[in-house]
């Protein structure tokens, strides 16, 4: 079972790659999100300094749930899909592939490019390491609660607003926490309870998320 | 259970139902409206704005109530492959999103001459508004598909995922130090409001169940009625 997980994980990231920019899109999004804001609230420091961990954060969620919409459709559309459904791995673990490939594309990406936004917005220097160990324990985080929403909108119609519809009110206490987990470091309040929060919220989606997204997927190609 | 499947014998019943549970609720509402508005004291301390309380509490109550409801309805109609019991779950959503509205709207209006706000982004509130968002996503997912079979189970799927909520809705007063205040009826020494407002609030919450009940009933048959027209018609075009 682990083999066939890994053998999955590595062909969606061979696809990535071969359609090379397709998965950079989200990082350019997150990119181009986070530099509209000094030009909307005004380019004043001390402004900056203030939002940018939310700033950062909702850029990050936003991005990440673009990708979502991918990540089973092109297999539902081809019908591989179907044939891993029926293939003698359980439908769990290939959810679980899947999200591991889709973080190691999307979300990975969001958290090299989140330095280079915090000097952008002029972020405190001691929330860096708050805000990559938070983007960290966060982003995996997105992918598992997506992965439901985007297993259940396959084959609906306007696919993409539902999404959004769906995963977003799910993805808040994600931003909570890791808001509060940056904005404590910047302003030299304690960092580890925020992050052991975020840590427990991505133990318990470890283990109930699969469920949720193997369900929806099963039905989806019953 | 599936005695309650055959949708002649539930049609029957909720006949017989439906006007107790209509005048019911039109006897309960109205007492507790009068006690509510008219017969109770004033508080001491929120004047005669406290009476918001008597629609607030059993609205934000119900859309509690109306969602564990939704997902058990859902839980069944996926496991035993129910009919009866996704046609509950789908006829809850639309009542529990109203009811969960109104609890956001009253609260919206005594909040603002009590904390001098309309709206704060406090635990409390925050996760209400996700269960409103839950209710929205539940009916657009259900509606989202051409093969309407999907969409139940699709969105049967989400009412699942979506209980995580509601515990957090229920705790959220005390895990986080929050202005809304905490339980104050459902406590282990027992109610800390005086009985004079606590009949009232008992009355209307009674009355707000049978409403849900009723209306529940009544959209459940308007669903079975509305399948069958579907099927006569598709009867009609293939001839």
């Amino acid at each position: 079972m682990l083999k066939s997980a890994f053998v999955l994980i590595q062909r969606d990231l061979r696809l990535a790659l071969r359609h090379g920019m397709d998965s950079l899109m989200a990082v350019v999004f997150f990119v181009l999100a986070v530099v509209l804001f000094p030009f909307g609230v005004g380019p004043e420091p001390d402004m900056l300094t203030r939002i940018a961990p939310g700033v950062i954060w909702v850029a990050a969620l936003l991005a990440s749930m673009l990708a979502l919409e991918r990540l089973f459709q092109t297999d539902y559309e081809d019908g591989s899909l179907e044939l891993l459904s029926l293939a003698p791995v359980p439908m769990e673990a290939v959810v679980l592939a899947k999200v591991i490939a889709h973080w190691l594309t999307t979300g990975l990406p969001l958290i090299a490019a989140a330095p280079l936004l915090a000097i952008f917005l002029n972020m405190e220097e001691r929330g860096f390491l708050a805000l990559i160990g938070a983007l960290a324990l966060g982003t995996p985080l997105l992918s598992l609660i997506g992965a439901v929403g985007a297993a259940l909108i396959l084959g609906s119609r306007r696919g993409g607003v539902l999404l959004s519809l769906l995963v977003l009110p799910l993805f808040i206490p994600v931003l909570i926490f890791g808001v509060a987990a940056v904005d404590a470091a910047a302003f030299g309040f304690a960092v580890r309870p925020h992050l052991l929060m975020l840590g427990g919220l991505l133990l318990g989606a470890l283990v109930l998320t699969p469920w949720a997204a193997a369900a929806a997927l099963r039905q989806a190609v019953e | 259970m599936h005695r309650f499947a055959n949708p002649s014998r539930f049609v029957r019943l909720s006949r017989l139902f439906e006007p107790w549970l209509a005048g019911l609720t039109v006897t309960l509402l109205g007492a507790g409206l009068y006690l509510g508005l008219f017969a109770s004291p004033p508080d001491y301390q929120q004047g005669e704005s406290v009476r918001i309380m008597y629609v607030h509490v059993p609205a934000a109550w119900m859309a509690l109530f109306c969602y564990t409801s939704m997902a058990i309805a859902a839980a069944v109609g996926l496991i035993w492959k129910h009919p009866l019991a996704d046609l509950g779950a789908k006829a809850t959503a639309p009542i529990g999103a109203c009811f969960t509205f109104l609890a956001l709207l009253t609260g919206s209006l005594w909040g603002k001459p009590m904390w001098g706000t309309w709206w704060v982004w406090d635990a409390r509130l925050t996760s209400m508004l996700v269960l409103f968002f839950l209710y929205l996503g539940y009916m657009a997912l259900h509606n989202a598909f051409d093969d309407p079979a999907r969409g139940v189970r699709a969105s049967s799927i989400l009412a699942l995922v979506g209980v995580v909520n509601v515990p957090i809705i229920k705790f959220s007063v005390d895990w986080w130090y929050t202005l809304h205040q905490p339980a104050s009826i459902v406590r282990m020494d027992g109610p800390s409001i005086h009985s004079s407002m606590l009949w009232p609030l008992g009355l209307m919450m009674a009355g707000f169940t049978t409403y849900y009940l009723w209306v529940m009933l009544l959209r459940i048959r308007g669903e079975i009625v509305a399948n069958k027209i579907r099927v006569l018609r598709l009867r009609q075009v293939h001839g």
